[in-house]
């Protein structure tokens, strides 16, 4: 019978949460990683007993670790084995140097600050990993400051794919207030060569050949709060989303705004409809029904947390514009939690699971497409990160 | 042998309790501990220095004896009771909070 792992990352270590198709009877381990922020756990669909774990520290930096059972034993990439005499180790894993080099990228050394002035690039973590679609040893990591960089052995090395940096307007991304972090990656499952990525507060790119060569896709995107709002780069995207079955179709939530584009990111079009505010971070489409899509409204990029103090998930089956309440089983007041951008995770058993997490500790899900929900744990450290995986 | 105390999440991380204790080749200053502990438990490395620049972590310090060496030139030998393993090397974070 199949069933589901969902991967939590939260400020204080990771857990994970297991039931079986119904979702109705669950198991909580964790924390695993106790003390360090969780920034993402993620599963390889090609093995789903290989998850990559993303760890942070103020005091000790980045940490990746891997897992080849399924989250139950974890281990640092190339770091269990011990050299042999008069060899150094590599110690790669949480290795990550931007490529300066003239050859595989143009050299960029600064990027545009706060202030407006030139500042350096400087690793700060990784926000997001995104397993390849077809072998477990492949997997990118979106970092902060923000860049691309990919491992094909499993997480020992990781290498910089710096077409993305040096496209051409890399030097004038600017940090938005939560950092320059590329926090979105999408591998379209119809074509290797094609990936979207996002980035706080550069905007959406994609590569149609790999990861040699990217373009700007923000066209059609209006953000206020820039100097040229229609600008080519520059636009606060806090999270994509698609539908595997129509990878050409994009959602997204940015800062301010709902928004789809139906031609690759080509053209965007505002999808906000009759939400009661358009401010989020999440969002994320039904396994099954590709028009159908899911958002948590937040009140304002001033005030994270949802308008009235209710916490509701709003769906649309039409794609976009029409959108309904599902709040049975969600406080409806008194409700100040935020949901971050990498929270909302949905499974692929036949009634579609739809899962997120909260900066108050809870995980809620529902098993029928977000008619009816309920918390699986209540009191866990802030959530960053929720993912989910379909297990026979 | 020398002996090297460090924080816990960093003990938890190279599976070891306790203090570690180190075989350490010619002159024993901070980088050639560094450089000993990084190799005995290479999922250290990038944690207490800066993969790259070799620099320490803003948050972390060194000590011997109550005596902080964080700004101490790295290849400075390390006092005797350091060296002859009479007292640890300590890498010591921040307190956390308030």
């Amino acid at each position: 019978m199949s069933g589901v792992r969902v991967l939590v990352g939260t400020r204080k270590g990771a857990f994970i949460l297991t039931s079986d198709g119904k979702r109705e009877k669950w198991d909580i381990s964790g924390p695993q990683f106790a003390g360090w922020e969780i920034y993402h756990m993620k599963g390889s669909p090609a093995d789903p007993n290989r998850i990559y774990a993303s760890q942070t520290s103020g005091w000790f930096g980045q940490i990746l670790q891997r897992s080849s059972d399924g989250g139950k034993t974890w281990e640092t990439p190339g770091g269990e084995q011990m050299p042999k005499p008069g060899e150094f180790p590599s110690g790669g894993s949480n290795k990550f140097v931007y490529d300066t080099s003239g050859e595989t990228g143009k050299p960029l050394t600064t990027h545009q600050w706060y202030d407006g002035t030139q500042h350096p690039w400087e690793f700060k973590r990784v926000w997001h990993l995104e397993p390849s679609l077809t072998d477990p040893d492949t997997c990118y990591a979106g970092v902060e400051d923000a860049a691309l960089f990919r491992t094909t052995d499993g997480g020992k090395s990781w290498n910089e794919i710096s077409g993305l940096r040096g496209h051409g307007t890399g030097a004038s991304w600017s940090p938005g207030a939560g950092g320059l972090g590329l926090h979105t990656i999408i591998l379209d499952p119809s074509n290797p060569n094609r990936i979207y990525i996002a980035i706080s507060a550069a905007g959406a790119f994609r590569t149609d050949d790999g990861g040699k060569t990217w373009k700007p896709i923000n066209k059609g995107l209006k953000s206020s709060y820039i100097p040229n709002p229609e600008a080519e780069t520059g636009h606060c995207v806090h999270h994509m989303a698609i539908h595997k079955s129509r990878p050409g179709v994009l959602f997204m939530q940015k800062h301010w705004d709902v928004m789809r584009s139906d031609n690759a990111g080509d053209l965007w079009k505002e999808v906000s409809g009759n939400l009661p505010t358009d401010f989020g971070f999440v969002i994320d489409v039904h396994a099954h029904e590709p028009e159908t899509i899911y958002v948590v409204p937040i009140k304002s990029d001033g005030e994270h947390f949802p308008p009235e103090g209710k916490l509701r998930v709003f769906r649309s089956r039409k794609g976009g514009n029409e959108w309904e309440a599902l709040t049975k089983g969600l406080p409806q007041s008194n409700c100040y939690v935020n949901v971050l951008r990498d929270a909302m995770s949905v499974d692929s058993l036949d009634k579609c699971g739809v899962y997120f997490g909260t900066t108050g500790g809870q995980v809620y899900v529902s098993a029928d497409a977000g008619d009816n929900w309920i918390p699986i744990v209540h009191d866990l450290p802030a959530v960053l990160s929720v993912e989910v995986q379909t297990v026979q | 042998m020398i002996r090297v105390e460090i924080p816990q999440h960093l003990r938890t991380l190279a599976k070891v309790t306790g203090e570690v204790q180190l075989e350490v080749e010619g002159p024993v200053t901070q980088r050639s501990v560094l450089d000993a502990l990084e190799a005995r438990y290479p999922m250290l490395r990038g944690t207490i220095r800066d993969h790259v620049t070799l620099q320490r972590r803003p948050f972390l310090r060194f000590f011997v004896r109550e005596e902080d060496w964080s700004l101490e030139q790295p290849d400075k030998p390390l006092p005797e009771a350091v060296a002859s393993g009479k007292e640890p090397f300590l890498v010591i974070g921040s307190i956390a909070g308030g």
